[in-house]
């Protein structure tokens, strides 16, 4: 029996051709292809080319090592079918963890929810630590961009509670001062200064310290967190939890100078810097230029100059009805700050609707749930005094129009106009960068809205030395999307001072893993939880609103966190398809409880995508399309949209050709 | 064997039917045949046929005997009455539940084992007086319940796993079936639904005894390279004698044959069954050509597969026998005791 170059694999025989030993790190130990057939005679007939174009192959990879193959095989025809999907792109499968994929950072979501429910907090806080820098932090206040994606949303009904299972691993796990990176005594000699100690400049020391680069950072407060410190209030973020996680980058060795305002660029440029990190967010609060703002200024506060200075205890009261302007986060902060300072009559004033508030939902109810009302399309229109002194305002009342492209304009509704009184206002209605400080004859060049121009990659401004991340680069975002920055400006500064090419960016690291154990045995849960999204106890309100101090939400406890962590999806547990395994019984379609699997003939994707069981609309959701198979030339379809990851395919598949396999994707970082 | 528990929850945009219920509600236990089974593919068809015919779970009663296949009703229609008789006897259960009430679906479900060796009695009576039942045999030529010994549907040319010969020829039931003066007959693969599930529809319409004999591959023990009843050899060597299309009942026929291509055959409540033909000499209502049929696609090695006999023109059982027409359960006293005035009447008669 001449079964040279042959293996049969779960009766279909298979060619094999050994890689030499020098391309085993482009091409792998050998190089395999099905020959789709049971039968011997035939595959020793079909051997012959397939042996050909495997050597070819290799002999081609000899000639130009970096060269893709890839590409020509992918690129067939779309418009009369699909290609089979490319598993080993990266993105793939990170695309089906729909909350690691949604997270700036890429934090991998699931892996650190399976680490609670076993009670690895520490653990859990380690995966977080390492990807998005500020667990304990952004487990409190995170705007979570995460839990809308998550695929919960669309197979059950509200999401995993992503972001409070994060603030789990802060609040129990162990001391992980030994688990921290090493920052090397020997230095490499290269300096870099961050102007501003937030969240941005902070992840970038993180990574460069690593690496053995010295990092100067200058903040004009007294203290490191930034934005983290002065705008977000303690009953939100406790200031034990915040000083712990700045202070512990901080203390890997950052060189601080704080009370130091940097004032001119230039002169910093000329001091003895390798590379500058602008990480100076959007400190300025909005004004609003309406009849009496002169008049009745020390009534007239900016939000977020007045939460600084009760994070630095310089102002500690308020007068007895304060009217807040604004609808996003901010306005919610200044708000509930009021309370707790002592007014007794606090009021919510909105321009816009009251669905297109820009703050976050949950900040909306917790707003509401401590009585505070908020009215809605209403615009001020003047402050109103008496004697000097301020004591109400007046608004008048409008409505949202739409016009055709959707550009909304609020028109006047002619009622008489709407007059609040109040002690005190305090304004909320957005932040602005404030670069007056940088120089603009210094090669920093700026662009539309007085921002500077910044390369979306590199981070790196038009003058090479200098580098913008956070709010500082493009306007107000989250904390999540600065630790996000930082960790590509890290790469881009590392990379400018090694003298590489800065476009030329490091790989995420996958790794995948079967969960099979047995027969019928995974070594994950795929028992699907049916509870309800689970409450965060709150401190009792007679105490929260009489304590700036005193935290609002007390954190899930254990066993709550372990209920909450079961209704995970385990998206990353992924549902690997082999073809050439498969012998078409159909029991995974038969047994699917979503009907995400098809055995179908293959077309254009969009003919695809109608002629499934059940039409695959959601059009963010990807098609995992199989090549032919062997018996009746179908293929295999898996819409990715609400597989609940349950393993039923795998499960009630007699030759393993599907499998469960966990993805862990990390996102690139410098060190 | 599966031990994860099947998720409630199903696709957002999973279709209803005339009764506001989806397919997933047609579901059974979790089956606890051996992964792959084609009986688990059959059981899938049959909630097919019964979600999309609107057909309501309470009317319907599963009957069965022993083997694999007589596990199988319990993975589907589980609001459905059933009963899960001695081995072979499930046509004698099937008996004397329509006479009891007729107004329900029989569901029979049996093996190439139950029907073709201990039951074929049985068998051949249910046919020959056609009770009106959708008997389905889950055909894997195989003994897969006491590890893998040749059924009496096994083919003479196709060995065991373990490279044993088989000593004896096949029956084949189809044949048999017409023979025996079935009046629907069709012959299936469990990994062909476009054509199962239709087969399926008009055999729950048709009055009188429907049988369809679905080749269902045993993965454990029969789908190996020298069996003949395995999914690669099916796929391979199955020649379908039309393609059938259920019509419900007030429907257009939609899709558009040549002329002389397709057959429409109305069923008893008025739906049709269209056939697509796919082979010129062969007529579906004509017994002789059926047969041929058959024997020439044994002689040719070939598994003919599709609807290959119907005749809507016969009796059932209980109009054979003239059964009243109500069933038994909802006779009142008035009905079983008319009075004296009747007896005298049937008396004199009598006389």
């Amino acid at each position: 029996m001449d079964t040279r170059y042959l293996f049969k694999r779960h009766n279909t025989w298979w060619v094999k051709v050994a890689v030499p030993r020098t391309l085993r790190n482009q091409l792998g130990y050998d190089l395999r292809q099905s020959l789709k057939t049971h039968n011997l005679e035939e595959a020793q007939d079909l051997r012959w080319s397939v042996i050909e174009s495997l050597k070819e192959k290799i002999e081609l990879t000899r000639q130009s090592p970096l060269q893709d193959h890839k590409e020509e095989e992918t690129n067939i025809s779309v418009e009369t079918f699909m290609p089979v999907t490319d598993t080993t792109n990266p993105q793939y499968y990170h695309k089906v963890v729909d909350c690691q994929y949604a997270c700036p950072s890429h934090t991998p979501v699931p892996e650190y929810i399976r680490q609670i429910s076993q009670g690895n907090y520490t653990e859990a806080y380690m995966i977080n630590w390492e990807s998005n820098v500020f667990p304990g932090i952004l487990g409190r206040t995170c705007d979570r961009p995460c839990e809308p994606a998550c695929r919960r949303t669309r197979t059950h009904e509200k999401p995993v509670a992503i972001c409070r299972l994060k603030r789990v691993t802060y609040d129990y796990k162990d001391d992980i001062t030994h688990l921290l990176p090493e920052v090397p005594q020997e230095k490499t000699g290269k300096r870099l200064a961050l102007i501003g100690a937030g969240p941005a400049s902070l992840t970038v020391a993180r990574d460069l310290l690593v690496l053995g680069h010295e990092c100067i950072l200058f903040e004009k407060d007294p203290q490191g967190g930034g934005l983290m410190r002065t705008n977000i209030p303690a009953f939100r973020l406790p200031v034990e939890v915040l000083d712990d996680e700045v202070d512990q980058i901080i203390n890997m060795g950052i060189e601080t100078r704080f009370n130091s305002e940097i004032t001119s660029m230039e002169s910093l440029l000329e001091e003895d810097f390798d590379a500058i990190f602008v990480g100076t967010g959007a400190p300025k609060g909005k004004d609003l230029s309406i009849e009496g703002r002169q008049e009745a200024e020390n009534n007239i506060h900016i939000g977020i100059d007045w939460l600084t200075s009760i994070a630095f205890e310089h102002t500690d009261s308020i007068g007895k009805k304060v009217l807040v302007l604004g609808g996003g986060n901010t306005a919610m902060d200044c708000c509930r700050s009021s309370l707790r300072l002592g007014a007794e009559d606090v009021k919510v004033v909105v321009r816009s609707p009251f669905d297109q508030m820009k703050a976050s939902e949950w900040e909306i109810e917790e707003a509401m749930e401590e009585h505070i009302p908020i009215f809605e399309n209403h615009v001020p229109k003047k402050f109103l005094l008496n004697e000097g002194k301020l004591v109400g305002m007046e608004f008048e009342k409008v409505e949202a129009v739409f016009d055709e492209e959707g550009k909304r304009s609020l028109i006047p509704t002619g009622e008489d106009p709407v007059i609040f009184e109040c002690d005190d206002v305090l304004v909320a209605i957005g932040q602005d960068n404030a670069f007056d400080w940088i120089e603009r004859d210094i090669g920093i060049e700026f662009g539309e809205w007085d921002m500077p121009v910044v390369d979306k990659i590199t981070f790196q401004s038009s003058h090479p030395k200098v580098f913008f991340g956070g709010d500082a680069a493009w306007g107000p975002e989250n904390i999540i999307w600065a630790a996000a920055h930082g960790h590509q400006a890290a790469i881009s500064i590392d990379k400018f001072f090694n003298n590489q090419d800065l476009y030329d960016r490091p790989d995420p690291t996958t790794n995948i893993v079967s969960q099979k154990m047995g027969v019928h045995e995974w070594s994950y849960d795929n028992d699907i939880s049916q509870a309800k999204r689970f409450l965060v106890p709150h401190a009792d309100q007679s105490i929260s609103l009489k304590d700036i101090k005193v935290e609002v939400e007390l954190g899930f406890d254990d066993k709550q966190a372990f209920e909450e962590a079961q209704r995970c999806l385990n998206c990353d547990v992924q549902t690997v398809f082999a073809e050439d395994l498969c012998i078409e019984c159909d029991a995974c379609e038969d047994i699917c409880p979503t009907d995400c699997i098809n055995f179908i003939d293959n077309s254009n994707e969009e003919d695809l995508r109608n002629n499934l069981r059940i039409p695959a609309l959601n059009l963010d959701q990807d098609l995992l399309v199989s090549d032919k198979l062997i018996q009746t030339q179908r293929v295999m379809v898996k819409d990715e949209d609400v597989c609940l990851h349950c393993g039923l395919c795998a499960e009630r598949c007699p030759t393993g050709a599907w499998d469960m396999q966990t993805y862990l994707y990390e996102e690139a970082k410098v060190y | 064997m599966t031990y994860i528990v099947k998720p409630k929850n199903h696709h957002p945009d999973l279709e209803k039917n005339e009764l506001g219920l989806t397919r997933r509600d047609y579901e059974g236990s979790i089956s606890s045949l051996c992964a792959g089974c084609g009986h688990d593919s059959i059981s899938a068809a049959i909630l097919e046929a019964c979600f999309e015919l609107n057909i309501s779970a309470h009317n319907v009663a599963k009957l069965s005997g022993i083997g694999c296949s007589s596990k199988a009703p319990a993975y589907f229609l589980n609001q459905s009455h059933g009963f899960n008789s001695v081995h072979g006897r499930m046509p004698s259960v099937a008996t004397g539940a329509n006479l009891a009430n007729h107004e329900m679906l029989y569901l029979g479900i049996s093996g190439d084992g139950d029907t073709a060796s201990i039951g074929i009695g049985q068998f051949v009576h249910a046919a020959r007086r056609q009770l009106n039942v959708v008997y389905v045999v889950e055909n894997n030529g195989t003994y897969g319940l006491t590890k893998g010994q040749f059924s009496a549907t096994n083919d003479l040319e196709s060995k065991s796993k373990y490279g044993e010969d088989n000593l004896f020829p096949s029956i084949d039931l189809a044949a048999m079936a017409i023979q025996l003066g079935a009046s629907f007959v069709a012959r299936s693969f469990s990994g062909d639904k476009e054509q199962l599930v239709p087969l399926l529809k008009a055999a729950m319409k048709h009055k009188g005894f429907s049988f369809l004999d679905i080749i269902s591959p045993c993965v454990t023990f029969n789908n190996h390279g020298t069996s003949t009843k395995s999914y690669d050899y099916i796929r391979e060597h199955n020649e379908s004698v039309s393609k059938p299309d259920f019509v419900p009942l007030g429907k257009e026929i939609t899709t558009s044959y040549e002329e002389g291509q397709s057959v429409q055959v109305p069923l008893h409540d008025g739906s049709l069954i269209s056939l697509e033909k796919l082979s010129k000499d062969f007529d579906p209502s004509n017994k002789a050509s059926s047969l041929a049929k058959i024997n020439k696609a044994e002689e040719e090695g070939k598994v003919l597969t599709g609807l290959l006999y119907i005749n809507t023109e016969s009796k059932d059982l209980k109009e054979t026998l003239n059964v009243v027409d109500k069933p038994l359960n909802q006779l009142s006293e008035k009905d079983l005791c008319p009075g004296a005035e009747k007896l005298q009447a049937i008396n004199k008669d009598l006389c």
